[in-house]
């Protein structure tokens, strides 16, 4: 068996536009430029919206720390946004509504969970990896859907968003707007030093040359186990968000199509570069909106759209950018 | 628990087996062959199901459609093949997800709109539609048993192809180092087209011969999909008796477990608990059994090729 992942695009190169800070500040410049934007047109909608990019950006950030940089293609990193979300639902309905609480329970289910799976999940490569995440995914899926005391198959309403500390500041939807930009902007920056960190180097290297980095004496299954942990816990994240956002919380949040739409978003932005990610869930989700507005047959336009960027723009938007931006300069 | 319970089940759960086996066989080819992700696979299931139905719209006679979407699979396949997937063959296999994961949303959203979001069904052939005493007191379908019989002869098939014939020779090299096959003078890209045409051509039959008792709908699939990528990969990728091994396995394991798992449940909890625990395990067991599989063996059962 070919290592199918192991020769996985490596990052682009970074350099002009794209190797400072000029795109991940103009991307978030521009997220915080919305909700003055908004103010003059459908603001509820808009804000809703771009909440939602947010909180797929920031579980697409997470699942490119392991595809980019580690190779490891998880098909299950729905479920930790599934978690997150869960705990913000099942601790409210028990009256418990405080983040103080919810966001550490969200977190150290989700470590907890990526710490137990990923002690399996990492013992195989390629292929098999990409299948056995999906089989965690799954089987977190189907727990949630025997949850009959929280709402089984259908879900469970969130009756009460997030307090912190007493303080309602989830409710107002331009605060929790911001809340979620901060967040993002959080695990970018957690995201981009631990890969530039040492830990991130060893972590990399594994990567490229699992065998050399094996020989050289790291042990880079610890590295990729911390890796897949911190991933979890931002993919945890950004269900307590999505809870709090949705006032909702159902077992659909884990299926497997929505752990492929979460893969979509990073390879289509481009993987391991971050700034992708963030990019991809834009693109996914403002273009899923977009032609969903246009017709109702959306899917038709959509679905030839991703093969064409499969077949011609290979590296996803930003390499099709990068691409581009060299054959202007000649 | 009773025992005639018990026998047909273990019949649905073979014809479970023999379906995932045909559609599972394509794929792990495809895959062991070529090194190609093909997560269209399932939509080739879902058409065979849909140009069956419309065949039999236009010709009021089962075999003649049968024949005809068969054809009509072949043709779509290799289309799609010429048109999309060769400009793939050498790329990423992330690459080759995305594209893949597009022709799923266009086809499942392009038989919505050419033949509806409501499910179609497909009527069996008059002879092959009553029941069969298998012993006193048990009835079984006879359409679920042409399943299993057509699934096994395919299986028998594919047996002899694969391992007696000069085609069946390469595919099996191939699977276990396509590169070196190319480099012995095997023009490999008319190998995959073989291989590809084939496989899907599988996926249209099974998708052809489950429609009569499951409703035709857009993104059923989807699901089937799934289940082969877990069965290919519980057989170990590229291999024929994996493949079919894994699929009598997987299907037996989730019918039964499905049909027998609240009774089981009940003997270690109250009732009202194993009424809502005993589905969810039921519904986990085949991943279950892949992630212990994997466990024990990273490489699955019977692993095509010789490094892993």
């Amino acid at each position: 068996m070919v290592d199918v992942t192991a020769t996985s695009t490596p990052a682009p190169p970074r350099r002009g536009l794209f190797s400072g800070n000029a795109l991940p500040i103009a991307i978030f410049v521009l997220f915080a430029l919305v909700p003055f934007v908004a103010t003059f047109k459908a603001e509820t909608y808009v804000l809703s919206l771009v909440t939602r990019v947010m909180i797929f950006a920031i579980a697409a950030l997470a699942l490119d720390l392991l595809i980019g940089y580690g190779a490891l293609v998880s098909f299950g990193h729905a479920a930790f946004i599934g978690l997150g979300a869960y705990a913000v639902g099942i601790l409210g309905s028990h009256g418990v509504n405080d983040a103080l609480v919810s966001l550490p329970v969200a977190l150290g289910i989700s470590g907890l969970f990526a710490l137990a799976t990923g002690i399996v999940c990492l013992r195989t490569k390629g292929v098999y990896f990409i299948m056995i995440t999906l089989a965690f995914g799954q089987m977190a899926f189907f727990t949630a859907s025997s949850l009959a005391p929280y709402g089984g198959d259908d879900g469970l309403t969130v009756r009460m968003r997030s307090t912190f500390a007493g303080l309602p500041i989830f409710t107002n939807d331009r605060a929790l707007y911001y809340i979620c930009l901060g967040f993002l902007l959080a695990a970018y920056l957690i995201c981009r030093s631990l890969v530039a960190s040492r830990f991130g180097r060893v972590y990399r290297g594994a990567r490229e040359n699992p065998q050399r980095m094996a020989s050289i004496g790291f042990e880079i299954y610890r590295y990729q186990l911390v890796a897949y942990v911190i991933a979890g816990m931002i993919g945890g994240l950004s269900g307590f968000l999505l809870a709090n956002a949705t006032d909702f919380v159902s077992p659909a949040y884990m299926s497997w199509q929505r752990s492929g739409e979460l893969l979509i978003m990073v390879i289509f932005g481009g993987i391991g570069t971050l700034s992708g990610a963030i990019i991809g869930a834009a693109a996914f989700l403002l273009t899923e909106e977009w032609l969903s507005g246009i017709t109702e047959h959306w899917k038709v336009i959509f679905g030839p759209l991703l093969v064409i960027v499969a077949v011609f723009a290979p590296g996803g938007l930003l390499g099709l950018a990068n691409r581009l931006r060299r054959m202007i300069r000649g | 628990m009773s025992t005639s319970l018990l026998i047909v089940q273990t019949l649905n759960g073979l014809q479970l087996g023999v379906l995932l086996f045909l559609i599972a066989a394509g794929l792990t080819l495809v895959f062991g062959v070529m090194d190609f992700i093909n997560l269209a696979h399932g939509v080739q299931y879902m058409l065979g199901a849909y140009l069956a139905v419309m065949f039999y719209g236009l010709t009021g006679n089962f075999l003649t459609a049968l024949v005809l979407a068969l054809g009509a699979a072949l043709v779509f396949g290799l289309l799609l093949e010429f048109i999309v997937f060769r400009h793939l063959y050498d790329r990423d296999h992330l690459d080759q997800v995305i594209a893949t994961f597009g022709i799923i949303l266009f086809l499942n959203q392009g038989v919505k709109i050419l033949w509806g979001a409501s499910p179609l069904s497909l009527p069996m052939p008059e002879a092959l539609s009553g029941s069969v005493v298998l012993m006193p007191g048990i009835l079984y379908p006879v359409w679920r048993l042409v399943i299993i019989g057509s699934g096994l002869g395919v299986a028998l098939l594919l047996y002899v192809l694969v391992n007696h014939t000069r085609v069946g020779m390469l595919v099996r090299a191939g699977a276990s180092n396509a590169a070196m096959v190319s480099a012995l003078g095997v023009n490999i890209r008319r190998l995959f087209m073989i291989v590809f045409g084939f496989g899907t051509m599988l996926a249209g039959f099974a998708g052809i011969m489950i429609a009569p008792i499951l409703s035709v709908e857009p993104g059923m699939g989807d699901t089937i999909l799934i289940l082969a990528f877990v069965v290919i990969v519980i057989g170990g990728i590229g291999s024929i008796r994996g493949a079919f091994l894994a699929a009598l396995l997987v299907g037996l394991v989730d019918t039964l477990g499905r049909s027998f798992a609240v009774d089981i449940m009940r003997l270690f909890m109250a009732p009202s608990p194993a009424r809502t625990v005993g589905p969810a395990i039921a519904s986990m067991l085949i991943y279950l059994l892949m992630a212990v599989v994997l466990y024990v063996r990273p490489g699955g059962l019977f692993p095509a090729k010789g490094r892993s």
